[in-house]
């Protein structure tokens, strides 16, 4: 089963107890619900897809907005920014496809820069689930809210499910740095940094971030990798800002920015050219603090 | 934030002076001042004291722009204080060159980039019919140049293919957009399954008649004509 069909089979269980939640579709994914009247398809329509959610929360219901991560972010930004944002209603958006779950169609359907984008919106809360057990939780949660709500799902996954909870979590302990890992990143991390004196955080939680976590984390050092799915460096401003009246040195990982890759493959060969692979983390971290 | 004692029709200009300075006689000109009177004088079922009922009727003004008609009518009826039109789009102002929901009583959306009151006024009158909230009906205005916006389109064919009957577009036409729609604005809502109906937007009684048309299982578009004078 997939991180997506967990999300859709949630949805529909809290749906038969709480009537505030609606789910508004453009076409993906509208095989994995039911037919009900609170699932809305509203065809090949993103705009109105963000408008209509932004809609049925203005009278009073809990939204589910969900397509392909580009087309829901991406194309009707505007609509996330205002008819969310600036007339302060909730929501929860959730995303398919991740920065390059399916390589083969190309950039159309990347999207490494969704959580970049919605950092320059106030107040999102975005969950980066790194394993199909961890989605169900989260959903929940986020449908128990009534705050603004991203949940970017992927068909990456670590080869186990981590507890769910609001922070950081410590996976390996060790003195001479902090490797923090966001999502499905960490099986690799962990892989990378075996044998390595290094304390490890897990991040299904992204925003906020949780600064405190990473502060009570640092070891001897106060040097830190972040390693995150999706854009390089897309939370570096806020590991600065946590550590802004310590020393320390910060390299980022992720997706690269200077260049559109256009090469298709799989997403292992992405992995790779962006050094998010068990080598690429392994690299940098041994440079990055000096082992 | 109810007022007592509520205004009329004679005392919008007034109210508009307030804004505009006593030198502009721009309460004349603005397309939207009939639409809007009609709308909350004779048609909505709202109320300072029931801005928060959810069988309120729901006016969303997505054309933001130019909102001095909307804030004296607002005013008129004791949505706020007239005293609060003095000094918009001042810093501690609620009242901005466009329309913000959480800042002023009785605004049901914030507006001002075109194109966005449509899908969300869709959104509302979904909600309100999952909920079962049959009685109260939500009515959008847009502007003809607003139209342009294709996000309207996405908007008109939801709602004629899902026949929100208590839904309603207003369109103030004062012929703005560059480009135009041959064949009428109209026309572009009735090819989606809407009814439609275009009348003179300085005609109070044909505005009134327009809105309280009955339109059962399909939404109802209004072509406002207004030509600039």
């Amino acid at each position: 089963m997939t991180m997506r069909q967990v999300f859709a089979d949630t949805v529909q269980d809290v749906m038969r107890t709480d009537p505030r939640v609606a789910v508004v579709l453009a076409e993906i994914s509208r095989d994995a619900f039911a037919p009900s009247d609170r699932v809305i398809n509203v065809g090949i329509r993103e705009q109105a897809m963000v408008g209509v959610g932004s809609g049925l929360a203005l009278s009073g219901l809990r939204p589910v907005l969900h397509t392909y991560a580009p087309f829901l972010v991406e194309r009707p930004f505007e609509q996330i920014k205002l008819d969310f944002g600036h007339q302060d209603v909730g929501g929860v958006l959730v995303s398919v496809g991740a920065s390059y779950d399916d390589p083969a169609l190309g950039r159309t359907h990347q999207a490494p820069g969704d959580v970049a984008l919605l950092d320059t919106l106030p107040g999102w809360v975005v969950h980066v689930p790194g394993h199909r057990d961890e989605v169900g939780p989260i959903v929940r949660a986020a449908l128990a809210r009534r705050d603004r709500t991203y949940i970017r799902l992927s068909l990456r996954e670590n080869a186990g499910p981590h507890p769910v909870v609001e922070g950081f979590t410590e996976v390996r302990s060790g003195r001479r740095g902090v490797v923090l890992a966001v999502g499905p990143v960490l099986t690799a991390v962990l892989e990378a940094t075996a044998g390595m004196d290094l304390r490890v955080l897990y991040a299904t939680t992204i925003r906020p971030f949780d600064a405190r976590g990473l502060r009570a984390g640092l070891g001897d050092t106060g040097d830190v990798l972040l390693v995150e799915p999706y854009l390089e460096g897309t939370s570096s401003h806020l590991v600065a800002e946590a550590l802004v009246d310590l020393p320390h040195r910060l390299r980022a990982l992720g997706v690269r920015r200077e260049a559109e890759l256009r090469a298709y493959g799989t997403a292992e060969d992405h992995d790779s050219a962006h050094e998010l692979d068990v080598v690429g983390i392994a690299t940098a971290a041994r440079g990055h603090f000096r082992l | 934030m109810a007022v007592k004692s509520e205004l009329g029709y004679a005392d919008l200009p007034a109210l508009f002076r307030r804004m505009a300075g006593d030198e502009k006689h721009e309460w004349a000109a603005a397309s939207t001042l009939q639409v809007l009177w009609v709308l909350y004088d004779r048609v909505l079922d709202v109320s300072p004291d029931r801005v928060s009922d959810p069988d309120r009727d729901r006016f969303l003004l997505s054309k933001g722009h130019g909102p001095m008609a909307y804030y004296a009518v607002l005013a008129a009826k004791g949505f706020f204080p007239p005293s609060t039109l003095d000094g918009w789009t001042g810093w501690d102002s609620p009242l901005g060159w466009h329309p913000d929901r959480v800042l002023v009583p009785g605004v049901e959306i914030g507006s001002g980039s075109l194109g966005h009151g449509m899908p969300i006024g869709v959104g509302v009158a979904m909600g309100l019919r999952l909920q079962g909230r049959h009685k109260p009906r939500v009515v959008v205005l847009v502007g003809d140049a607003e139209l342009d916006e294709g996000s309207n389109h996405e908007a008109i064919a939801l709602a004629g293919r899902f026949g929100l009957d208590n839904f309603t577009v207003v369109v103030v036409d004062n012929e703005s957009g560059t480009h135009g729609w041959p064949g009428g604005v109209a026309s572009r809502f009735a090819v989606e399954g809407w009814q439609t109906s275009t009348v003179d937007g300085r005609d109070q009684a044909a505005l009134y008649e327009a809105f309280t048309t009955p339109h059962p299982g399909k939404p109802m578009a209004v072509v406002a004509k207004v030509v600039d004078r």
